[in-house]
């Protein structure tokens, strides 16, 4: 039998029994429907969170003081605190070719007050490069000068803090306090688009010397790092060890943290719990599998005469086995277009109700829920297919 | 052409054997009009179940054209039934949704016959047959004559050696009954050999050949004419 003669044949049988076709369409359909669905919402926040993650900038790495990498050994002795960073061991990054930027950070809370109105503003030292690093635009004013390792009294302002210090008033050139300094306003930051980098908008940034005057300290909360390129985090990670060890004798006592890790990590995260969302969803399809499995049972006991004019007319069993199984695949494949259909429209509902979350279909959630949908089809086609054609030809054809 | 000997089929209904068939042994020659006769329950549709090579007797030899078809397997008698037998029989077994041309055309299809042979073949049969106008009707708009007729068309598209018909009157009125036997006679005339059931005396004596059977035996075989 010709290919095309079998998919017409099998078709027109499916769609000659319309309740029991409609019944399998529906269970594949809503079966496909469910893993395209929670796939695509899977992959959707996944890709919201790495791009929340990028958008506090790229290539990151971050310095940490104490080694907390330590796996086993003994605790550290009492007494032995790990050797403070400092602008020196920040300065000597700059020799390290695959680091572009960098800036030492020191944060700390602090009241700043204009006029009469204060309030407790988390106040962030860095150097310049902090606006690049984290991708920071300035709305109003200037940045600070490059050299940063003497004590300025200007700063920038988040969004939020310039909002409430001066509401809808120029903070530009105005004079505020923070802590015992009064420091001169010369940048205002134009607030950000995405909620994970915007928590800079409730902070004030000074030079990091300002800062270390501020809250008198030598210390460095951290620093970080802009490698030159995603290729070259690990070198320059490495790089930036083998930097430091050498300023503290010989000593490994720093953490250094990059972001693709973190990243990685979430990502890591988001792809088990889709998969694991995935696998509960296909569980839906193996049950539109079993009742396509039934529905086709009892199909061939009431196709029994037709079953038995195929032999009778020379058709060899695996015809038979291929004829059901070409229409329980047929069906599959209608049911899997329809739930693609029907998952795809939720998916753009829900996009349309929830604008703020960016919500996509997945393209390959499309091609899994496709192959599972046809193989459990076909998987479960085959007990009905191997009925229908294990049926005496003698038997198929009486009344009996 | 067919050889019987010693065939026996027996049937297992719950603890009881039923014995369908006792040591049946004839022989056909090609080009003959058998008539198989008998009370319902002699085993009429078993034998002739088991000449269609639709049911494999429980024993004794069955020889097709001097070949041991009882020792084939199943995908060589899917194969003889292909091209060498054409099957009528009472509730003509049209498939409902197919219209009277695809029916027709089904044996080709199985096949593997290419689609512009298909269809000049069958619409040849059709017209043969007086169904030309009837081509993209379904069994369902059609009287039982034509549903016959078109199942007579389908047995005979492949061309075969032996029609095999059960009874094929036994669900029409006598006019287009004897229809039927006219188109079954003009084949067996075209040198088909043709062995059918059937409960009518009358139709029985138009047959040049009459086995009577009773409790799953040949009664009688006699030839006339
Ligand atoms: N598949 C089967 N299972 C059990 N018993 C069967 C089966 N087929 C036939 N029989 C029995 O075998 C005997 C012969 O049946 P068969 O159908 O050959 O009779 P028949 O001569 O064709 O009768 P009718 O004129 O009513 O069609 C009967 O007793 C019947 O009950
Ligand atoms: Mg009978």
């Amino acid at each position: 039998m010709r290919i095309s003669d079998m998919f017409t044949f099998s078709v027109f049988a499916a769609i000659g029994n319309r309740g029991r076709t409609a019944l399998m369409l529906l269970a594949v359909s809503i079966g496909v429907a469910s893993v395209v669905l929670l796939v695509s919402l899977g992959e959707s926040a996944r890709q919201y969170v790495s791009n929340q993650f990028s958008s506090l900038g790229s290539n990151l790495l971050i310095v940490l003081p104490g080694r907390s990498e330590t796996v086993g050994g003994p605790p550290p002795l009492l007494g032995i605190t790990p050797r403070d960073l400092t602008i020196d061991d920040a300065e000597t990054l700059a020799r390290i070719a695959v680091v572009r930027r960098f800036s030492p950070l020191v944060v700390g809370a602090a009241p700043v007050s204009h006029r009469q109105k204060e309030r407790e503003v988390t106040i962030l030292g860095a150097s310049r490069d902090i606006f690049a690093i984290r991708r920071m635009e300035i709305g109003q004013g200037v940045i600070w000068p490059a050299n940063d390792n003497r004590f300025q009294a200007v700063c920038v302002l988040g969004s939020k803090v310039k909002s409430e210090l001066f509401g809808n008033d120029n903070a530009l050139g105005q004079k505020i306090r923070i802590g015992d300094y009064r420091f001169q306003v010369i940048g205002v930051m134009r607030p950000k688009a995405s909620s994970l980098g915007d928590d800079l908008a409730d902070m004030a940034i000074i030079p990091i010397a300002s800062a270390q005057a501020l809250f008198d300290t030598s210390s460095l909360f951290r620093i970080v790092v802009e490698a030159e390129s995603e290729a070259e985090i690990a070198k320059a990670k490495e790089a930036i060890i083998r930097t430091i060890r050498a300023r503290h004798d010989g000593e490994d006592d720093i953490t250094v943290i990059t972001q693709d890790a973190i990243l990685a990590t979430f990502d890591k995260i988001f792809k088990a719990m889709t998969l694991t969302v995935a696998g509960i969803a296909t569980i839906s399809l193996i049950v539109a599998g079993i009742i396509i499995m039934n529905v086709m049972l009892v199909a061939v006991s009431s196709r029994r005469a037709e079953i038995g004019l195929l032999k009778a007319l020379g058709a060899p069993k695996r015809q038979i086995v291929y004829l059901f199984l070409t229409e329980a695949g047929a069906i599959s494949m209608a049911g899997a277009l329809c739930g693609l259909g029907l998952g795809g429209s939720i998916l753009r509902l829900l996009a349309w109700f929830l604008p703020q979350f960016p919500i996509f279909f997945a393209p390959w959630s499309s091609i899994v829920a496709f192959t599972v949908a046809l193989s459990t089809g076909l998987l479960f086609g085959i007990l009905p297919a191997q009925k229908a054609a294990d049926l005496g030809a003698a038997y198929a054809l009486s009344r009996r | 052409m067919i050889e019987l000997l010693n065939i026996e089929r027996v049937f297992l209904v719950g603890d009881e054997e039923v014995h369908a068939l006792r040591q049946i042994s004839f022989d056909v020659a090609t080009g003959e009009y058998v008539a198989i006769m008998g009370s319902s329950g002699s085993g009429k549709s078993t034998l002739l179940n088991i000449l269609g090579l639709l049911d494999r007797p429980d024993s004794g030899v069955y020889q097709l054209d001097s070949q041991r078809v009882s020792e084939l397997d199943e995908d060589h008698l899917a194969e003889v039934r292909r091209h060498q037998i054409g099957f009528v029989f009472q509730f003509f077994h049209l498939i409902p949704r197919l219209t009277a041309f695809e029916n027709v055309e089904l044996p080709l299809t199985l096949a593997g016959v290419a689609p512009s042979l298909r269809k000049q073949k069958v619409t040849d049969a059709l017209a043969a047959f007086g169904l030309r106008d009837r081509a993209r009707h379904r069994p369902a708009q059609l009287s039982g004559g034509q549903r016959q007729r078109v199942a007579i068309a389908r047995a005979t598209i492949m061309e075969p050696k032996i029609i095999l018909a059960d009874e094929p009157t036994g669900n029409l009125d006598s006019s287009s009954g004897s229809e039927v036997i006219n188109i079954l006679e003009e084949l067996n005339r075209l040198g088909i050999t043709v062995i059918m059931v059937t409960h009518d005396h009358a139709i029985g004596a138009r047959a040049s050949r009459i086995i009577r059977m009773a409790d799953g035996r040949i009664e009688s075989d006699s030839r006339h004419r």
